[in-house]
């Protein structure tokens, strides 16, 4: 059975109220049948240095990647690790994490590529809670192997593939969520430093650059609503009904994004190129376009679909 | 592995050894207990450090904001390096490497230190518990500590 809803009047402002959580609804929550807090870090150790009683760790690099390809795990490997965890397919999962839930949500996005059908965040993740010196601890939690039933990922809905980005230039919007230097193609080279990642810098031709963070306050919580319809359809041009893809470097960040386009503003559709610019950035032929503008698609083709 | 990483002229030392052998013996799942204790063991930078962030070199290789900076100290035939690090405690992962590169290679004579293998961040038994892609930033931290005592020292 599913978790009521945190009523908090501060999310009912956004799409889709029910995918958020407050520290204190959490609190509140926490030995609540049916309720499975998972902390989702960028950092592997952060976990076991004190974590919210009863919260079960998912790292994205060794639990949600394929560790042989460049994908995420199967529909069987997510089923045997939600069943390690102890987390049911009926279970309401809250995740949190560090870096204003960068990881959090990219847990999330994972997690709904299996269409697990409740999954929430909790509002300023890993440091609203200790800011606010609820309790933590470094017992590693043991909960009970549940049943999960293996669930084909269903990629389409939200994730998008290089090649659907390049057969589609120009026909959706793009969102480049990575820093501004990222964006522009800037590099920092050193001597004798590898540059570790990709061979070219820039960005994909018609992206705005909306660097993910401006979605989140100082305390790490999401903006109000009127902020962030400001930033993403007021500065970047988005409009309601349009169908986005967001990327950032390996699509961690470009999934708050998406959380935030989604869940936030209603967006109807929004994918996550997670090939996003390691991918890009390291392909042969694709266009590529440096500096602070979006620039041109080449023999671009007007938008299919209504909006852009 | 990577046979080529390690040069002729590279050799680890008994410190680094060490402390991969600690990491060899215990079960996979206690190397991140382990990694932890590395990260609580940092020592805080001295003053003079502490009070000039601006003089350490960033490590941007790494997930998490890692400073640090070598000294070589004596020039006489046989001088040592020392070593300052800095992370914060929101990033205890990064820390820990740091905590394994003061460990090992802080006080060394030099020659010894620029002598250790490049590949150390392979033959720590981390990967599967830590990533490959995360130790990339041990390997980036013991690329610069190399190359500013190499800097220093040729000075």
């Amino acid at each position: 059975m599913s978790v009521p809803q945190d009523p908090s009047p501060a999310f009912s402002q956004y799409a889709h109220p029910d995918r958020l959580v407050s520290t204190g609804w959490v609190a509140e929550h926490l030995h609540t049948p049916g309720l499975v807090v998972v902390e989702s870090d960028e950092d592997v150790l952060l976990y076991e240095t004190g974590h919210i009683p009863g919260a079960v760790k998912v790292d994205w690099v060794l639990d949600l990647n394929d560790q042989v390809t460049r994908d995420y795990i199967d529909g069987e490997a997510f089923a045997a690790l939600m069943s390690a965890k102890g987390i049911s397919r009926d279970d309401t999962v809250v995740v949190y994490g560090d870096k204003s839930n960068w990881w959090a949500a990219y847990a999330l996005w994972v997690f709904t590529l299996f269409g697990h059908p409740d999954v929430r965040l909790m509002d300023g993740g890993r440091a609203k809670w200790i800011a606010e010196g609820r309790e933590l601890t470094t017992e590693v939690t043991e909960r009970a192997a549940a049943d999960y039933p293996v669930v084909e990922r269903s990629d389409g809905a939200i994730r998008a593939y290089q090649s659907e980005v390049l057969a589609t230039l120009g026909q959706h919007p793009l969102i480049d969520v990575r820093s501004t230097p990222e964006y522009t193609g800037e590099r920092t080279h050193m001597p004798e430093y590898p540059q570790e990642g990709v061979l070219r810098g820039g960005h994909i031709p018609s992206a705005r650059s909306v660097p993910w963070s401006r979605a989140a306050a100082e305390d790490g919580t999401f903006r109000p609503r009127a902020e962030l319809e400001s930033i993403y359809l007021g500065e970047a041009g988005l409009k309601p009904d349009d169908d986005v893809i967001a990327y950032c470097r390996i699509g961690e960040r470009s999934s708050h994004t998406w959380f935030v386009l989604t869940y936030l503003l209603g967006l109807p559709r929004v994918r996550n190129y997670d090939g996003s610019w390691t991918e890009w950035g390291n392909s042969v032929r694709v266009p590529v376009v440096q500096g602070d503008q979006p620039g041109e698609v080449a023999g671009a083709r007007p938008a299919v679909a209504a909006g852009s | 592995m990577t046979d080529h990483a390690t040069g002729p002229d590279q050799r680890m030392p008994a410190g680094l050894q060490e402390i991969i052998d600690d990491f060899d013996a215990v079960a996979p799942a206690e190397r991140l207990q382990l990694l932890l204790e590395f990260s609580a063991g940092l020592p805080d930078l001295p003053a003079r450090y502490a009070d000039h962030p601006e003089l350490l070199e960033p490590v941007p290789e790494c997930q998490s904001p890692i400073f640090l900076i070598a000294e070589v100290e004596g020039a006489g035939p046989e001088p040592v390096a020392r070593l300052f690090f800095s992370a914060p405690p929101e990033a205890p992962t990064t820390r820990g490497f740091a905590g394994i590169l003061h460990e090992g290679l802080d006080g060394l004579p030099v020659a010894d230190l620029l002598a250790t293998p490049d590949d150390l961040a392979e033959r720590l038994p981390l990967a599967s518990v830590v990533s490959p892609l995360r130790l990339r930033g041990l390997s980036a931290m013991l690329a610069r500590v190399k190359r500013q005592v190499r800097q220093q020292s040729a000075a």
